[in-house]
């Protein structure tokens, strides 16, 4: 009986969130809405590694939408680009779905808790959606999906917060004007090329000769578009106040997985797509991405040192790491694109993590956590703590950790391009993230007021341990990540060097 | 009991003691003893090894691995095998003296004091027994990170703003040069494990060589040279158990000995003889000696006074090192064992002044020789030890690097060492001869801690005993050098 729904697998997948979604948005229980959705996503955990087994097998998955083939259907495609992402995907939003519970009973209203757990299905739907299409049309439609359903989310916030509405409506907008651009762009492209599946563009654009303005112009639209939802460097600045203004778990789930399906699309984009063009490609990873991600990571650390909210200080440092996963992007081979997703995995987790455990912080000290309101959490929420410790530690890089595997990746794909330069820059960095982390553990640790250790929520803080504990293990085991990681560059490089 | 599991039982036993130190600490005594149990049984173990080296026994253990080349493992070296013994075996004596110092000078949060110093001990150890230069690299961060809440254990302002020096100069240093210079390492070897002999020979660019010296040496800023030297004297605002153990003996010692590990199995003397890729370095390590002994002689709080010390000491250190001839690696690596006895000498009687006398300043020793015989005799035979007078066993490395930087045809170099002893008898005698020679009309009311006596006096009585079996050390040492 499952077979069938099986085979509609990389549907269901982005489908059944968006139904489930609909149904539960009015319901008026406190935690039904919650309960169904572990549910679905439990569903969509096992789809996924459905489509693991597939891929395994098969290598590659066209989904045809309504069987019209494409060019003129819509398609999903799965390969080895994306299947480690799926996966890492599905897992991550179940771990943080569970998490969510107890955080969204104490951060919004009990009544709006259907709404709110609709809103989280739809995010989880279409950002899953952005990982799977095959389509450029599609993902904005995708792009636009998540982008409200974040923005409304973040806008739950606003019972905290009233800033919240104003960052929801700073991403709004700014959010529209990425999405405009990139739309545009998409416009360019199906005027020239008449087709919007990102397979049939590749052999459409090869007809034309390399000096077509209006397919540059349309192509930067959308780097440019893209750029602005990826948050990355100086298009970011919609990222700080939407990540801490957002509900403790909305933060986790955006910071952790939002940006990382649209990095994926865009460097899929790059390599699977505008490949056929190398001199604008070089033109633009050169001269474009490749300065930008500098500057992002070495300004994002330093304005992450002077911030006093934590959560706004955990968002610039994500824009610092976002900037190392496109400086590795920007590199043009093997070695580059792989360690871009290693850090992909790897960052999702740390700073995934790192939220969560901030998260748990801000409900109990019911107010936003700033470097002094953390005084002495160290011993009044040991486990906690330590978990934030862990996560800290990682995104310093420090071995044992994953995140030292991303920097030993990194590092090695730099060498490999003889960036010795941005090998300098990285490792200042990584040195000038150990600043402000060790402020926060400093004030957690070391400071004059001391607590007798409280009861910690173990339904909160289990999923945090379940991300700590995978910190740990892919640092020391580390070869699923790269094994995916690989497959993608694999993947992807293919292209370019043909 | 198999070798390996001597290393596994080596390295957690410190753990082991940090545990029941934590669940014993509503009772002090009981606290407090497990330092000096653990103490013991480390000592042994590291005796144990380190004569199972001298008779070329092997001691290793992998865990699992880490990335393409490298593992999670220990493996204890000739060089090793006496770094773990030396910080084992003043382990014992430290936590004797801990437990008078911290009681007689009422500090508060001892428990958390003594789970932190056992931490301490355990990564300093692993760092002696690691098997690759990553797994150093890993404890080397340990290290900084458990010794941390040493250095500001009195939590006030002073404290907090030198913890912040500490640790941000030592990651800093350690992440923006030691963790590149590993990669780069890997990258051109495909391994990091110690080899005797070295790794780097035919693979790497020899042109580049004194670059990547550069960046351990300046990596490892545990070294202390200069400039990267600040976190030593600011690290004095912990108890003085802290500066004696850690900061004479377990952390800068693991700072020195991570390079001159370097030297002897990664980068290879031969390699660096052949290049002349340290030579440069030679000549910072001499300006630290000088211009920290200098330092030292205008400073009159004791303590830093003798930070300033160990600072132009662990520069002899990193001078045999960059000779890399035979006989100055033989001194660099004595002398870990030579400054560590004498130094720890020391840092026992000023904190021994301190809690007694409550003096921390050298102008306010004045007659102070008189009332505390004991302890002014301990600090008298410390201090002829690091000047390096025969026959204290401070004598024998100093020959070795004099006689290794003639060897290397470099004259200036002893000739500095020679000026460099003259002001260390300036600086480090000049509180006795204040002692016993000024008298002082203020009564100064003294508070009984016999605990803090007894162990500077064993420690100095050592360097005047084991100059008559230096032999015993040099065997290993010579180990160090292949050929």
């Amino acid at each position: 009986m499952f077979d069938i729904f099986l085979d509609d697998a990389p549907a269901l997948v982005v489908v059944l969130p968006l139904l489930i979604s609909a149904i539960i948005a009015f319901m008026p229980s406190k935690i039904w809405p919650w309960i169904i959705s572990i549910i679905t996503l439990l569903l969509h955990l096992f789809l996924s590694l459905h489509l693991l087994k597939e891929i395994s097998v098969s290598g590659l998955i066209i989904y045809e939408f309504g069987n019209w083939e494409p060019p003129w259907g819509i398609s999903f495609k799965i390969d080895g680009v994306n299947i480690g992402l799926q996966l890492l995907f599905s897992i991550f939003v179940l771990v943080s779905t569970f998490y969510s519970r107890k955080i969204f009973l104490n951060e919004i209203d009990y009544r709006d808790s259907g709404k709110a757990y609709s809103l989280w299905l739809l995010a989880v739907g279409s950002l899953n959606g952005i990982i799977l299409t095959n389509d450029i049309f599609n993902l904005f439609v995708f792009l636009e999906i998540s982008a409200l359903a974040s923005i409304s989310l973040i806008a739950l916030g606003a019972g905290q917060n009233r800033k919240a509405l104003l960052a929801a409506f700073n991403y709004l907008i700014i959010g529209a004007i990425g999405a405009t651009f990139y739309v545009i762009g998409v416009g360019f492209a199906y005027a020239m090329t008449g087709t919007l599946n990102m397979n049939d563009l590749v052999i459409q654009l090869a007809q034309y000769s390399d000096g077509q303005l209006a397919i540059f112009a349309g192509m930067s639209f959308m780097l440019i578009g893209l750029m602005v939802k990826a948050a990355i460097f100086p298009v970011h600045i919609w990222l700080p106040p939407a990540y801490s203004y957002a509900p403790s778990a909305v933060s986790t789930l955006l910071a952790a997985l939002a940006t990382k399906t649209i990095l994926y699309f865009f460097v899929r984009l790059l390599y699977e797509v505008f490949i056929i063009y190398p001199s604008y490609l070089s033109l633009f990873l050169d001269f474009v991405l490749y300065p930008l991600s500098l500057l992002a990571i070495f300004i994002g650390t330093v304005i992450a040192i002077y911030q006093n909210d934590i959560k706004k200080l955990l968002a610039f440092s994500s824009i610092a790491q976002i900037g190392y996963i496109t400086l590795a992007f920007s590199l043009k081979d093997h070695s580059g694109v792989a360690s871009g997703f290693v850090h992909i995995f790897n960052h999702a987790l740390i700073k995934g993590g790192l939220f969560m455990a901030v998260g748990y912080f801000a409900i109990l000290y019911k107010d936003r956590v700033t470097l002094n309101s953390l005084k002495g959490f160290g011993y009044k929420y040991p486990i906690t703590s330590f978990a934030l410790l862990i996560c800290g530690l990682s995104l310093i890089g420090l071995p044992l950790t994953n995140g030292f595997i991303s920097k030993l990746y990194l590092f090695q794909a730099l060498y490999t391009n003889q960036m010795y330069f941005s090998i300098a820059l990285v490792a200042v960095s990584s040195a000038l993230a150990v600043v402000y982390f060790w402020k926060i553990v400093e004030q957690m640790w070391f400071s004059e007021i001391k607590f007798k250790s409280e009861k910690e929520d173990a339904y909160i803080y289990l999923p945090i341990w379940i991300v700590t504990i995978s910190i740990i293990v892919f640092g020391i085991y580390s070869t699923p990540i790269i094994e995916f990681s690989n497959l993608s560059a694999d993947y992807l490089i293919s292209g370019y060097q043909n | 009991m198999s070798n390996s599991f001597l290393i596994i039982l080596g390295i957690i036993t410190p753990l082991f003691a940090a545990l029941f130190s934590y669940v014993c600490r509503y009772n002090n005594n009981l606290r407090d003893s497990f330092g000096i149990i653990g103490g013991l049984i480390t000592f042994v173990i590291s005796l144990k090894i380190f004569h199972g080296i001298q008779n070329n026994e092997v001691y290793q253990i992998t865990f699992f691995t880490l990335f393409d080349g490298v593992d999670f493992a220990f493996k204890v070296s000739a060089l090793g095998s006496i770094f773990s013994l030396v910080a084992s075996s003043l382990w014992i004596l430290a936590s004797i003296y801990t437990i008078g110092y911290m009681r007689g000078a009422g500090e508060k949060n001892q428990t958390r004091f003594v789970i932190f110093y056992s931490i301490a001990i355990h990564a300093a150890l692993a760092i002696a027994w690691s098997g690759n230069l990553l797994v150093l690299f890993i404890f080397y961060e340990i290290l900084t990170f458990s010794t941390f809440p040493l250095v500001g254990h009195k939590q006030n302002t002073e404290s907090q703003s030198a913890g912040r020096l500490y640790l941000s100069i030592l990651v800093g240093t350690s992440l923006i040069f030691f963790l590149p210079a590993i990669f780069w390492i890997w990258l051109k070897t495909g391994t990091l494990d110690f080899q005797d002999g070295g790794i780097l020979m035919n693979k790497f660019p020899a042109e580049y060589l004194s670059f990547l010296i550069a960046m351990l040496v300046f990596g490892i800023g545990k070294a202390a040279i200069m400039p990267i030297h600040r976190w030593l004297p600011a690290a004095m605002v912990a108890p003085t158990p802290v500066s004696a153990l850690l900061h004479a003996v377990a952390v800068v010692k693991a700072g020195v000995f991570s390079f001159l590990v370097v030297v002897v199995y990664i980068v290879g003397p031969d390699f660096l003889l052949q290049t002349k890729s340290s030579d440069w370095l030679v000549w910072l390590a001499c300006f630290t000696i000088m211009a920290s002994s200098i330092i030292a002689i205008t400073k009159d709080d004791l303590k830093a006074r003798l930070a300033y010390s160990t600072i132009s000491q662990l520069s002899y250190i990193i001078l045999g090192a960059a000779l890399a001839s035979s006989l100055a690696l033989k001194g660099a690596s004595f002398h870990i064992i030579t400054h560590a006895l004498g130094k720890i000498t020391l840092f026992f009687c000023a904190g021994a002044i301190y809690v007694t006398a409550h003096i921390k300043k050298v102008s306010e020793l004045k007659g102070m020789g008189y009332k505390l015989p004991l302890i002014f005799f301990a600090y008298t035979l410390g201090a002829l030890s690091i000047i390096g007078v025969p026959p204290f066993i401070g004598s024998w490395s100093k020959f070795y690097l004099i006689m290794g930087s003639i060897e290397r045809e470099f004259i200036i170099v002893a000739i500095i060492l020679g000026i460099s002893s003259l002001l260390n008898i300036y600086y480090l005698l000049q509180p006795v001869v204040i002692g016993f020679t000024q008298n002082s009309k203020k009564e100064i009311k003294l508070i009984k801690a016999s605990l803090t006596v007894w162990p500077p006096l064993i420690t100095g009585l050592g360097c005047l005993v084991f100059f008559f079996y230096a032999n015993y050390f040099l065997n290993n040492v010579s180990g160090v050098i292949v050929n």
